[in-house]
């Protein structure tokens, strides 16, 4: 089954790198690990969320574009991997090594939609 | 395996097919469920075929005869029906490719012709696939109340209305209930095998928790009338024994089964005729369960020697399991002849094993108790009194009533008397209340008279 596993940062944490918090080294490390595994079917790291624009509707229903940082972020995604793997308890065991389930951060796993 | 006749062939009657089938047990149904289960991971697929497979044993035996064992004939043609069902459906393309994997991952059958030949290595050669089933049920991506939903209908084979009536909700709420759980099992892909070895102690332990809350349930009821329900304690045995018979190794294991057969064991003097809960302080002791006893005893003394630790003599090896403990804690009032006799001492360190191993209000709760009974209630009202303070405990029936016998035996009645009224207006069943209610009609008495 293929799951996605989405990598939340916080924003009042530590960023990466920062003191405190993970050091980009260790998700290099398991980066390399869950590539070798051969379970990534494909990933993305992102720019941090203050570089966020955002695409919405109005009132009237009219497309507006605004550029961030937003106030009201709270929890962002950092990251994200779909991976293959048989079942939820190897995702888990995969979101269990990632350094982005450490102090501060959490890993959300999806199952990703048949569709 | 193919389907075969028996050897005389020719046709079956009626009466033969019938015996036949109702030889299909629950335990039965639940394995050739559980087989399904595991080979395409999907509950519902697995319940149909199972019906599908039991339709057609009525339509062919009486045709070609009764097979010679009607459980594999019946778990092949399930399985070949299942697998037409994931073929014909392109909608199951999906589980196709999850089948493969299934397949890989399924041991060669000779793996299974010799049982000796299996070892702690290979964790998913299970000989029954009801163990998978266990833990996919209690798996922790699921709602706790969930769980124990989910273990009564498929591992103990339950109908859904048996299920809504055991745990005293409403049919509809249970049907959809089981829904959803058994939507979220297969949209997570859950799955239907023992969990790999390092993750093995902490998931056994999150299907203990399930049969043991079972048992907790029917032996002291939370609400409602009466104080026990014995069909939930039979159901929650009926389960410890399954699972000591696929786990037959595990230390943990073998002090659930103990633990809940000593407590068993208790049951026909635990309550008055008329329902209400005799402590164990009263109980007639003659008509604790011997048999039940025994063989609790050697489950207890079993556990404690497989989890290495000398639990007997009292050393602190944090490695014991909480049910090996708590087993051989029910094996120390279950030797004793009478309550007075009690060894509260090796009770005592017991708790403290426990405490160790598994801290918490309710086991510093115990250890208070034993300790009272030990040195004397003026000390055991010193330990009552540390624990006050906990939140958990102020909401604790059997604290209340622990401080309230306490405080009645060094003479203190008012005290007493207000302690009993506190666990009053605490949640519990009514024969609680009434057995709480009696206690403090005698209090009263003592107080005026």
């Amino acid at each position: 089954m293929k799951y996605a596993l989405m990598l939340m940062g916080h924003v009042d944490d530590p960023a990466c790198g920062e003191d405190g918090g993970p050091s980009p080294e260790e998700f290099f490390a398991f980066d390399q690990t869950i590539t070798d595994a051969g379970v990534v079917v494909t990933s993305f790291a992102l720019e941090d969320p203050e570089h966020g624009v955002t695409v919405s509707s109005d009132a009237q229903g009219e497309r507006i574009v605004s550029s961030g940082p937003f106030a009201e972020v709270q929890e962002f995604v950092g990251g994200g991997y779909i991976i293959e793997v048989a079942n939820i308890d190897e995702a888990i065991e995969w979101a269990r090594k990632s350094p982005a389930s450490g102090p501060g951060g959490h890993v959300e796993i999806r199952p990703v939609a048949p569709y | 395996m193919n389907p075969e006749p028996v050897a005389h062939g020719g046709g079956a009657s009626a009466e033969e097919v019938r015996r036949a089938l109702a030889a299909i047990d629950r335990g039965a149904r639940t394995r050739i469920l559980a087989s399904l289960a595991h080979r395409f991971g999907d509950l519902d697929l697995a319940e149909d075929m199972t019906q599908e497979a039991l339709a057609q044993a009525l339509r062919t035996w009486p045709e070609t005869g009764v097979p010679s064992v009607p459980e594999a004939w019946l778990k092949t043609t399930a399985k070949r029906k299942a697998l037409d069902v994931v073929r014909r459906e392109s909608t199951l393309a999906q589980k196709l490719a999850r089948l493969r994997i299934e397949q890989e991952r399924e041991p060669v059958a000779a793996h299974f012709a010799d049982p000796a030949q299996q070892t702690a290595e290979d964790h998913d050669a299970v000989p029954d696939d009801r163990l998978g089933l266990f833990f996919a049920c209690a798996h922790p991506v699921l709602k706790p109340e969930d769980r124990i939903a989910l273990m009564l209908r498929f591992v103990a084979g339950l109908e859904t209305p048996e299920v809504a009536h055991a745990l005293l909700v409403p049919v509809p709420t249970m049907q959809q209930r089981i829904v959803r759980a058994k939507k979220r099992i297969r949209t997570l892909g859950v799955p239907f095998a023992a969990p790999r070895r390092e993750e093995l102690p902490a998931r056994l332990a999150g299907v203990q928790r399930v049969v043991y809350l079972l048992y907790a349930e029917g032996f002291a009821r939370s609400t409602g009338v009466s104080h026990t329900r014995d069909d939930l304690t039979a159901e929650a045995i009926r389960l410890a024994r399954v699972l000591r018979a696929l786990m037959p190794d595990s230390a943990e294991v073998a002090g659930l089964l103990g633990l809940l057969l000593l407590t068993e064991a208790r049951r026909p003097a635990r309550t008055t005729e008329d329902g209400r809960p005799v402590p164990l302080a009263e109980q007639d002791r003659s008509r604790w369960d011997r048999g039940l006893i025994a063989e609790g005893i050697a489950l207890a003394e079993e556990a404690a020697r497989r989890s290495g630790a000398a639990v007997s003599r009292g050393e602190e090896r944090p490695a014991t399991g909480e049910y090996a403990i708590q087993a051989a804690i029910a094996a120390v009032h279950a030797e004793a002849e009478a309550f007075e006799e009690t060894d509260w001492a090796q009770i005592a360190v017991l708790y403290r094993l426990l405490e160790l191993r598994q801290p918490g209000p309710v086991v510093s709760l115990g250890r208070a108790v034993a300790l009272g009974r030990m040195r004397g209630p003026a000390e055991g009202l010193r330990h009552l009194d540390a624990l006050a303070d906990d939140p958990a405990l102020a909401r604790f029936r059997p604290f209340h009533i622990a401080r309230a016998v306490t405080l009645q035996q060094l003479g203190d009645t008012a005290e007493a008397a207000l302690a009993y009224r506190r666990a009053l207006e605490l949640p519990g069943n009514e024969s609680e209340d009434g057995f709480l209610a009696a206690a403090l009609a005698g209090l009263d008495e003592d107080l005026t008279g």
